[in-house]
């Protein structure tokens, strides 16, 4: 049969560490598997469509709807006036995040009223005749102008300190003061923002919805329209890709949904065009990062002191988890001996951002590695040596900035097999002759690591639910609080279900998430889907497996030991017993064959007023080296080759994880390189759609891309059958691209000066910095 | 409102629809093939692509009544009953896809290059599916799927 299934004598098909294909992937490629806007409409369906503000900042004088009520085929306008309870949608209770503007809009794109109409194309037509007249307030766009206008912050910033950075930098033999631009990124999920509402009887609403939070939109909803959590129902099946996007973002879109449905006691639909997503939802920060670090002349690190300054949008959202994360990463891989990291969370009158993939930690990555070059090219030495100087190491170099002790890094063992496997050594070379004959095309070449904190730094977070039914005909019905967006979630949880009980896949059917099967879940995001729900579900599965172990060793008179689940069935003394038989049994004697399962990550705790404590349960490991070429009279480049070997613990799925390394890294590249994101002096977002905003493309993957996991690599905690999470971390794979960029210009200046390649490094960036170093005396042949 | 008439997938269809009805529109809204689907609605990620007249179009840039008369084959007529299209097989085989939204559009796409070009290099494959965006997996293993379909 397929690639990874064994045997079936020996082990069962399908489970753990084997490399299932996703459990959709017969109905994606035959176009069965149905997202929300797929689901067969009930007859009466009305569709919703959101009225954006034209304006950054200001207040709002008047809102005449006259001609959109009277327009053809709407039923109904909803403004602030009509929410019945809390007009509020802050996903950290904040009250600042506004279904409809009020009196004033806070960015240009701000949903300020919602049109119901018969149909889509009627709703989305009558919104654009909506007259709202503005008085213009001063608007801070910009991190630049947030700080000119007294430097406002969205939520309470983090400081990160330890040992005595003011003497350690004074004292240090050298010493660098610089900055850093790192833009911000939109998640374009292949699948818009969508909710779709469908009353029920008294209060009660069912809500589908594309979101990786179902409990938080449920909950806000709830508040939303003044009734209890139980009478929201949210439920999705799948994403079609989330990347943190639809972590926080989907509540408005339900809340607008489930208020109009409740109104009109009809089922309600609404989902933005692909612009009015862009334009209304949140991305992820853009940053500035001023740095100052001292070191010594081997080029080891003695002192950073950074200041993290984050463009947040109007409103807190998730930015304060998001700018802390910045700083939890701002030592990427490296012991700094003496730190002070200091995080600015500014408010501006742009959307605002939130959760992408990584949350802040890739920014916070970029910028110790962007600290790496500068001390190599002060030196004259190759970043890697410097990087192997300051990572993480024996007691006395362990601490983290957030005083946690690394207990786990292979950096050491993984950076060096891949420098071999990758012969970074002497390709490295080969590019420095071939840049040294001075022509228009430069090479470049970088190796960089990722090392990443696994939990939620929010430890109430980290915590999973699952229900599991066994049916009297041996199937199994598995449900958890995870949501899947594409990542493979409810294949690996399948897995482990499987293994539990020795029993093939094909018996065990996941079900849509939904906030009545598992109560109180967390958001699937932070890396953290496998790691908790896979728990739950294994806890939810050792449960049963201890009732029918329970009843077949009276039922046939054995000891509990005796009985075992194997994959030719249960053994059962010197018998073996078929699971649906032994399980129609255990039904005939009435035992209990449902189990909802638990888990909560152990051992972490988090002092953030201090900043101090263990946040993280582990770190994941990896490293990338890239090859690329720029034309140094265009900026143009190309990605010639990249390799990576990453760290997933023990490989819950092989082949899911290589598509999340391959994936991810993916898009770090288009994070770092060609997407850009760009509001105009009237704080409109110019760049809302794929023409104007470069997503990577087949055609820009590297030429080579070689991926393996470090199949040696088995998480030191007692994780899912030891393995480590991997939606985030290969994402910071593709800073190796952009150092091996900066590299490629650093050869116009014979790498005397740090190119200091802000991201996105666009190929007007490339050529930019190319012009810079030239014109600093870079005076080569 | 204008009549179409249309073979979808093998069988004989007509509707009514408005001049400005988007052949994707009707596919999904009047056809309930919902396999089809729109990732971008300005033409660009691909989501949407179909084939008429043998031909890959994007579906949201066509309008119903241009497909008049047309022969169109949508994911979900690519199968032959319960045997898969090879490119179909090859896709699911080798983990060309995630979240999937993208994989109806992307596999008919990459059928009508195998009928244009049956031996594609692996740089034409990337050329030929740059009107098709992945935000998921980065494309290798969709450009494997392709090759392996090409050997079948």
């Amino acid at each position: 049969m397929d690639g990874g299934r064994k045997d079936a004598g020996t082990r069962v098909r399908g489970g753990v560490h084997s490399a299932e294909r996703h459990d959709s992937a017969h109905k994606h490629v035959t176009g069965a598997a149905d997202y929300i806007d797929d689901m067969v409409e009930p007859v009466g369906t009305l569709h919703a469509y959101l009225g954006l503000s034209e304006a950054a900042h200001a207040e709002i004088v008047s809102i005449d709807l006259t001609a959109v009520r009277s327009a053809p085929g709407v039923v109904d306008v909803l403004t602030a006036a009509d929410i019945p309870a809390v007009n509020d949608v802050s996903p950290v209770h904040a009250h600042d995040d506004p279904v409809f503007a009020e009196d004033k809009v806070m960015f240009w794109g701000q949903p300020v009223f919602a049109v119901i109409a018969e149909s889509r194309l009627q709703a989305r037509h009558a919104a654009t005749l909506a007259r709202i007249d503005y008085r213009p307030l001063d608007a801070a766009i910009d991190i630049d102008a947030a700080m000119a206008a007294g430097g406002d912050l969205v939520t309470k910033p983090l400081k990160l300190e330890r040992g005595s950075v003011d003497k350690a930098l004074a004292e240090a033999p050298n010493r660098i003061i610089g900055n850093m631009e790192i833009g911000g990124q939109d998640h374009f999920y292949l699948e818009g923002h969508i909710a779709f509402a469908i009353p029920g009887e008294d209060e009660t609403v069912t809500i589908h919805s594309s979101t990786q939070h179902p409990s938080e939109a449920q909950t806000l909803v709830a508040q939303v329209l003044g009734v209890a959590a139980n009478a929201i129902s949210v439920q999705v099946r799948r994403m079609g890709g989330g990347f943190g996007g639809k972590e926080s973002q989907p509540a408005l879109f339900a809340a607008v949904a489930a208020l109009a449905a409740k109104r009109l006691n009809r089922p309600v639909k609404i989902r933005p065009d692909r612009d009015d997503d862009m334009i209304a939802t949140g991305k992820r920060h853009d940053f500035k990062v001023a740095y100052d670090v001292g070191f010594d002349d081997e080029g080891r690190i003695l002192g950073v002191e950074g200041t993290y300054a984050a463009r947040c949008g109007f409103s807190a959202d998730l930015s304060g988890p998001v700018t802390d994360r910045a700083l939890f990463h701002a030592d990427n891989a490296y012991y700094f001996p003496h730190v002070r990291l200091k995080s600015l969370p500014l408010k501006t009158n742009t959307v605002s951002n939130t959760a992408f993939r990584g949350f802040g930690g890739p920014q916070g990555v970029v910028g110790a590695e962007r600290i790496v070059e500068e001390i190599a090219y002060a030196l004259g030495k190759d970043p890697l040596e410097i990087r192997k100087a300051n990572f993480y190491g024996p007691p006395g170099r362990d601490v983290t900035p957030y005083h946690q002790t690394v207990t786990d890094s292979i950096l050491d063992r993984l950076v060096s097999e891949l420098e071999i496997s990758s012969d970074y050594q002497a390709r490295r070379e080969a590019i420095l002759d071939f840049n040294r004959q001075g022509g228009v095309i430069r090479k470049g070449i970088a190796l960089t690591p990722v090392k990443f904190g696994i939990s939620f730094t929010a430890t109430w977070f980290n915590q999973a639910g699952a229900l599991l039914h066994v049916y009297k005909d041996g199937s199994i019905h598995l449900n958890h609080g995870g949501t899947e967006m594409g990542q493979g979630l409810f294949t690996k949880v399948a897995q482990i279900v499987a293994d539990c009980f020795q029993v093939d896949l094909d018996r065990i059917r996941v079900s849509a998430t939904s906030t009545e099967k598992v109560p109180n879940t967390s958001a699937t995001a932070a890396s953290s889907g496998s790691d908790l729900n896979g728990m739950a579900a294994q806890n939810a599965a050792e449960q049963i497996k201890q009732r029918l172990v329970a009843f077949a060793s009276e039922k046939w008179s054995v000891s509990a030991e005796e009985v075992t689940f194997g994959p030719g069935g249960v053994c059962v003394g010197s018998k073996t017993v078929p699971f649906d038989v032994l399980v129609a049994e255990a039904y005939m004697a009435r035992v209990h064959l449902s189990a909802a399962g638990f888990y909560k990550t152990p051992d972490i705790h988090w002092d953030r007023e201090a900043g101090k404590g263990r946040p993280f349960y582990y770190f994941a490991y990896g490293a990338a080296v890239s090859e690329v070429s720029i034309d140094t009279l265009t900026g143009e480049y190309r990605v010639e080759r990249t390799d990576i070997l990453h760290d997933v613990g023990k490989s819950l799925n092989p082949a899911i994880d290589k598509g999340q390394v391959e994936g991810g890294f993916v898009q770090g590249v288009g994070w770092l390189t060609t997407e850009e994101l760009w509001w105009d002096d009237k704080g409109r977002l110019r760049t809302h759609a794929p023409s104007t905003y470069k997503i990577p493309l087949a055609s820009d993957r590297p030429r080579i891309f070689n991926v393996a996991l470090a199949e040696w690599s088995e998480n030191k905690e007692r994780t899912i059958r030891r393995s480590k999470a991997v939606g985030e971390p290969p994402l910071m794979l593709g800073i190796s691209v952009l150092e091996a960029i900066s590299m490629a210009v650093a050869s116009v200046a014979d790498y005397r000066e740090c190119p200091r390649l802000d991201t996105p490094a666009t190929p007007e960036r490339v050529l930019m910095a190319v012009e810079r170093l030239r014109a600093h005396g870079g005076a080569e042949a | 409102m204008a009549t179409v008439s249309m073979t979808v997938n093998g069988k004989s269809v007509s509707g009514e629809v408005e001049p400005r009805t988007l052949l994707v529109q009707f596919i999904r809204e009047q056809l309930h093939l919902t396999g089809t689907h729109v990732g971008c609605d300005t033409s660009q990620c691909g989501a949407c692509v179909v084939h008429v007249n043998g031909d890959s179009v994007k579906s949201c840039t066509m309008l119903a009544v241009q497909a008049d008369g047309s022969d169109v084959t949508t994911i979900e007529g690519l199968a032959n009953g319960d045997t898969l299209h090879p490119m179909q097989e090859a896709f699911r085989d080798n983990h060309g896809l995630q979240c999937g939204f993208c994989t109806p559009g992307m596999v008919m796409s990459a059928v009508d290059l195998l009928k244009k070009n049956p031996k594609p290099s692996e740089g034409e494959i990337r050329e030929w599916l740059e009107g098709n965006i992945c935000r998921c997996t980065g494309y290798h293993n969709i450009v494997k799927a392709v090759q392996q379909a090409a050997q079948a």
